[in-house]
């Protein structure tokens, strides 16, 4: 269809035409806000996201990690600077540390030229703690506190590695590559890579992890990934901040689940506030098209018109809508920037594009049906406006912005079962209100007649009963407003509560492994008499290899997933205890009983159980110290990760592994102020490693924090959309309400008799509203904390008061404050614009 | 019946737009507005249709003009098919040969009086549609109010407005819906006065529907529509 100017030139003029006459305003507001939360929100997450994956990539010393047993091939390095990434390479392997008459077994990790990529060291030095970001020179090595205190060291010192002599040149004090594995480290020593050879111990045969780190942009990380992960040999894995951290992950998948959540509500209310107010813009268009079609436009040119229209309202939308939220996602991380570490990376502008799509795609499902409409219009309508088919209503007028709506709620809930639910939930509520509503009128009739009521309270109250389409679409505007902004504030509660529960300033942040059973009594007395905590808890743990699935030998190349093939072919820890822990929850089976001690029972952890492709009630063998013990899958766990407690992926009722050879472990908190006491335990207990995780915690602790803020920043997005809705809702009947309350006062109602019956009117609609929006807004909350975010649902009171106050308070009081100049001018005033 | 076989243009002239056999019912239960009526109106004539509220006129109207399609019968624009063609063929024929006036006025709201006269201007892609629009304003004596809206002007001059708009085109029918069912007597006889002044300026055919007897006795043709039927008034 070729555009003709004319139309173009008619749209453009209509348009501004109507913008001046107010008609628009409230349309392309809620066009603009629905865009712009949009491309705020999702900005906002793929800089945070961005951010957080750099953040963890400091646990890493990079973006992403290559892993191999053998040394890691040229090309693959050479893949990755060809992408514009930086690389750097750096072995580990275990060696014994001679010093004098001590020596002690240390995990070596040699650095190459620029390690690390991302993060920091924090070593102390003669000149005392610093923060340096280069390798040891050649000669020299840095020890950790552990290895200094075990083998007696001090600054300067010299000790033998392998065949070549070494002086500390620096206590390390943190590094930026923890990650990964953390009860599989020895002391740490790192040397400069250049130096590995005249130690001479990388032999034939030897224990060596090569790592190829790589770090830049996010999207050429991805693309490395995707064009290595085909290439990958066997003994050679990929590793990122998400595999290598499920407690990162679990917080990160939290927050992006609560930003789509926060992001659904601003969008669903945007478009109902658009839905709104496109009502009396499109009952004017259709007087247009039908004086236009007097005039003898045809059928292509409305349409003509029309799409010009759209086409230009959602060009503005957009393009106002981008603009609006770039600047506020920008202004989110400015302010969010200074709590911040470092600054967000920079957004990438295609998002920008998302918004315009957004804003076509919505605004053409509102208006599109309303072409049905103008279609099937008779010109005629110019005449017989009242006899003629009301055409602003067609049946299925609602259905392409509701299909729009749940595409979107899905997409920004990034699962189809949250946005699923979401919108089952909206339907339900609809029904809900209907209900309700129709109980209102039952309950106002009845109250009317038994109490022979009269006067404005009874005008209020027939008003309900009377429009009650009106009264019904009030409800609903208001009904779902209410519901998302209630739901978006109970799981925002909910999830900050939880976050900052999980995760107490005290919690545990040294971990302790190989404590012989002997050394379990006296470690406990110990920690009491060193922290003054309480009963410190010790976990058995026993090392066994799983080597067959019901009877079935366990062959690791025959697993797809190369974290099963890890799994199956390397040890891991099983783990016995009476009761699962607080921070587990039960997926599918039951947890043994007193009675079940002893029974060859395991419970494991799903992701576990998903990669080795283990069901309920299958048997696991498992190689323990070369003795086979047959383990049945009773039940299976999710562990929340972020909590930062011992957790295992098996674990066994009491007295399983007793006949084993096993050791334990146990947590503790110490403060930065106590970090000392540690070197007294490591001296009476040389055989006990202690693993601090009190970087990894802080480092979770901050994301947290700084999510926590996100979200609240993203609620504001919400409110604003909400209060959109409310004045939409009022714009979209204030005609009808002119034109009643305008024959009252004819008829010689007073302006105190007009403004109660308002008053009486918004706040039976109020009322229902609120009330059915908590009813259906607590149920989603529950599920949502329950099945999605896994966060433990409390019922918050005060909100839901908080709610119900602004629902009665706030909606008579919004009512009241758009009708309130019309009781000021005098009825022959208005009834001569109307 | 035949109104028309009394006038001497008849013999003549073919008319500008005939009915023959025009019946319309409406509704689910098939009201019968109109039943077989007949008519033929000439070029320039000008034409008043009266009758009681609810006999049909505004229906007549809407079915002459094409703003409708009857149920029986047919129409005839320059004794072409008129009435049988589709939605768009009939809006072109509008377009290029008819205007209207309607009670209540039927301006724009959201267009200033220069804006709604220049609509049909421009959806005849007419290149100066501003020019025509400003002298049609200028000859009903709103030349100095062109910018105002709807809402700023008294019922006279909506309906003035209205007038501009319907002659803008240069229409050979003029279709006027009860034009001063909304006005006062006096502004009613001014607005009248410019319709007949202005039909006889750009040699128009006039339909005028009206209850008003006095008003269509300006016309020289009266019918009376009752029972669904014309007959000479």
């Amino acid at each position: 269809m070729t555009l003709n100017l004319m139309a173009l030139k008619l749209a453009w003029q209509q348009l501004l035409a109507h913008f001046k006459a107010g008609e628009l305003q409230v349309l392309l507001f809620a066009l603009v806000l629905a865009v712009a939360s949009t491309v705020a929100v999702s900005i906002f997450t793929q800089r945070v996201a961005l951010h957080l994956n750099t953040q963890g990539g400091l646990l890493l010393g990079g973006d992403m990690v290559v892993m191999s047993d053998k040394p890691i091939a040229d090309s693959y390095a050479q893949t990755a600077q060809d992408l514009g990434l930086q690389t750097t390479q750096t072995l580990e392997f275990p060696s014994m540390i001679v010093q004098g008459e001590l020596n002690q077994l240390a995990e070596i990790k040699a650095l190459g030229l620029g390690f690390p990529l991302r993060g920091d060291f924090s070593v102390r030095t003669q000149s005392g703690l610093q923060t340096i970001t280069i390798t040891p020179k050649m000669g020299e090595v840095w020890a950790e506190p552990r290895l200094m205190t075990l083998l007696d060291l001090k600054l300067g010192d010299v000790i033998d590695v392998g065949e070549a002599q070494f002086k500390i040149t620096a206590v390390l004090e943190r590094e930026p590559s923890r990650g990964g594995d953390m009860f599989s480290f020895a002391p740490r020593l790192m040397m400069n890579a250049d130096d590995v050879a005249k130690t001479k111990l990388i032999q034939f045969g030897s224990r060596v992890k090569y790592q190829l780190l790589a770090a830049g942009d996010a999207a050429k990380v991805t693309a490395f990934n995707q064009i290595l992960t085909p290439q990958l040999k066997r003994g050679e894995r990929l590793q990122d901040v998400k595999t290598a951290r499920p407690e990162i992950k679990s917080a990160l998948d939290k927050a992006e689940t609560f930003l789509g959540l926060s992001s659904m509500v601003s969008v669903t209310l945007a478009v109902i506030a658009m839905l709104l107010a496109s009502t009396p813009f499109l009952a004017m268009q259709l007087d247009t098209f039908a004086m236009l079609r007097c005039f003898g436009a045809s059928e292509k040119k409305l349409q003509q018109i029309l799409l010009t229209q759209i086409g230009l309202l959602a060009l503005i939308g957009g393009a106002l809508g981008a603009a609006l939220g770039y600047a506020l996602q920008f202004g989110l991380a400015h302010l969010a920037g200074k709590l911040f570490v470092e600054s967000l990376p920079q957004a990438s502008f295609s998002t920008v594009g998302l918004g315009f799509l957004v804003s076509f795609i919505v605004l053409f499902a509102i208006c599109w049906p309303q072409w049905w409409s103008v279609k099937r219009m008779p010109a005629i309508r110019m005449l017989q406006r009242d006899t003629a088919p009301n055409l602003t209503v067609l049946k299925w007028q609602f259905l392409p912005i509701i299909v729009v709506m749940v595409v979107l709620a899905c997409w920004q809930a990034k699962t189809l079962k949250l946005g699923l639910s979401f919108s089952l939930g909206l339907l339900v509520l609809c029904g809900l209100i209907a209900a309700c509503a129709w109980g209102l009128v039952k309950l106002i009739s009845v109250i009317k007649q038994s109490f022979n009521l009269n006067g404005a309270l009874a005008i209020g109250l027939g008003n309900v009963a009377q429009h009650l389409k009106l009264s019904l679409t009030q409800m609903v505007t208001f009904g779902v407003g209410g519901m998302a902004l209630l739901l978006l504030a109970l799981v925002q509660a909910d999830l900050l509560n939880t976050w900052q529960k999980s995760l107490p300033a005290n919690a545990p942040n040294r971990f302790v492994i190989n404590i012989q059973p002997d050394q379990v009594e006296s470690m406990s007395k110990l920690l009491q008499q060193q922290n003054q905590q309480q009963q410190a808890q010790f976990f058995p743990m026993v090392r066994g290899r799983l080597v067959a699935i019901n009877q079935k030998t366990v062959n690791p190349d025959a697993f797809e997933d190369e974290r099963a093939q890890r799994l199956a072919a390397r040890e891991f820890n099983l783990s016995m205890a009476a009761y699962m822990q607080s921070d587990n929850k039960l997926l599918q089976g039951r947890w043994w009983g007193a009675d079940d001690a002893g029974k060859p029972y395991v419970s494991l952890e799903v992701d576990i159980a998903k990669a080795l492709n283990v069901q309920l009630n299958d048997v696991l063998t498992y190689d323990i110290a070369g003795e086979k013990i047959a383990l049945t899958v009773t039940s299976i766990r999710k562990v929340e990760w972020d909590s930062m407690r011992a957790n295992f992926f098996a674990v066994t009722p009491p007295k399983v592994l007793d006949k084993f050879s096993k050791s334990y472990m146990t947590a503790f908190y110490l403060s930065q102020r106590d970090s000392n006491k540690i070197n007294g335990l490591i001296k009476t207990h040389p055989n006990l490693t202690v693993i601090d995780v009190a970087a990894i915690m802080s480092q979770v602790r901050l994301m947290m924090h700084k999510m926590g803020l996100a979200v609240g920043y993203v609620f504001l997005l919400s409110v604003l959309a909400g209060l959109a809705v409310l004045y939409a809702a009022l714009v979209a009947t204030r005609e009808s309400r002119i034109r009643e309350t305008t024959l009252m006062r004819v008829m010689g109602a007073s302006r105190a008799q007009v403004r109660t019956s308002i008053l009486v009117e918004f706040t039976c609609i109020g009322a229902v509203a609120v009330l059915v929006a908590m009813l259906i807004a607590n149920s989603l909350a529950f599920s949502l904390s329950r099945y999605f975010l896994d966060i433990q649902y409390q019922p918050n009171i005060a909100i839901n008061l908080y709610a119900l106050a602004a629902g009665l308070l706030l909606i008579p009081a919004a009512a009241w404050l758009a009708t309130r100049g019309l009781l000021n001018t005098p009825p022959k005033q208005i009834l001569n614009s109307i | 019946m035949f109104p028309n076989t009394n006038n001497t243009n008849s013999l003549t002239q073919t008319p500008v737009l005939s009915a023959t056999n025009l019946g319309k019912n409406v509704g689910l239960q098939q009201l019968e507005i109109l039943a077989n009526l007949n008519l033929n109106i000439f070029t320039a004539q000008t034409v008043a249709i009266v009758g009681t509220s609810g006999a049909g006129k505004s229906t007549l109207l809407g079915l002459l003009a094409g703003l409708d399609t009857p149920t029986t019968g047919e129409v005839l624009l320059n004794n072409q098919p008129f009435s049988h063609l589709d939605e768009d063929a009939r809006a072109a024929a509008r377009g290029a040969n008819m205007g209207f006036v309607f009670q209540s006025f039927q301006l724009i709201p959201t267009m200033t009086a220069l804006q709604n006269v220049m609509l049909p201007l421009q959806i005849a892609n007419r290149d100066d549609a501003e020019i025509l629009a400003k002298d049609a304003l200028s000859s009903v004596g709103l030349a100095a109010r062109i910018t105002h809206y709807p809402k700023q002007l008294s019922g006279g001059e909506q309906q003035r407005v209205a007038i501009a708009r319907a002659f803008a085109t240069n229409p050979k029918i003029l279709f006027a819906d009860e034009p001063t069912g909304n006005l006062d007597a006096a502004t009613a006889v001014q607005i009248m006065d410019l319709i007949f002044d202005l039909n006889a300026l750009q040699h128009t055919t006039l339909v005028l529907v009206t209850h008003d007897m006095a008003l269509a006795k300006r016309c020289q043709r009266t019918l009376l529509l009752n029972g669904g039927q014309l007959h000479d008034a």
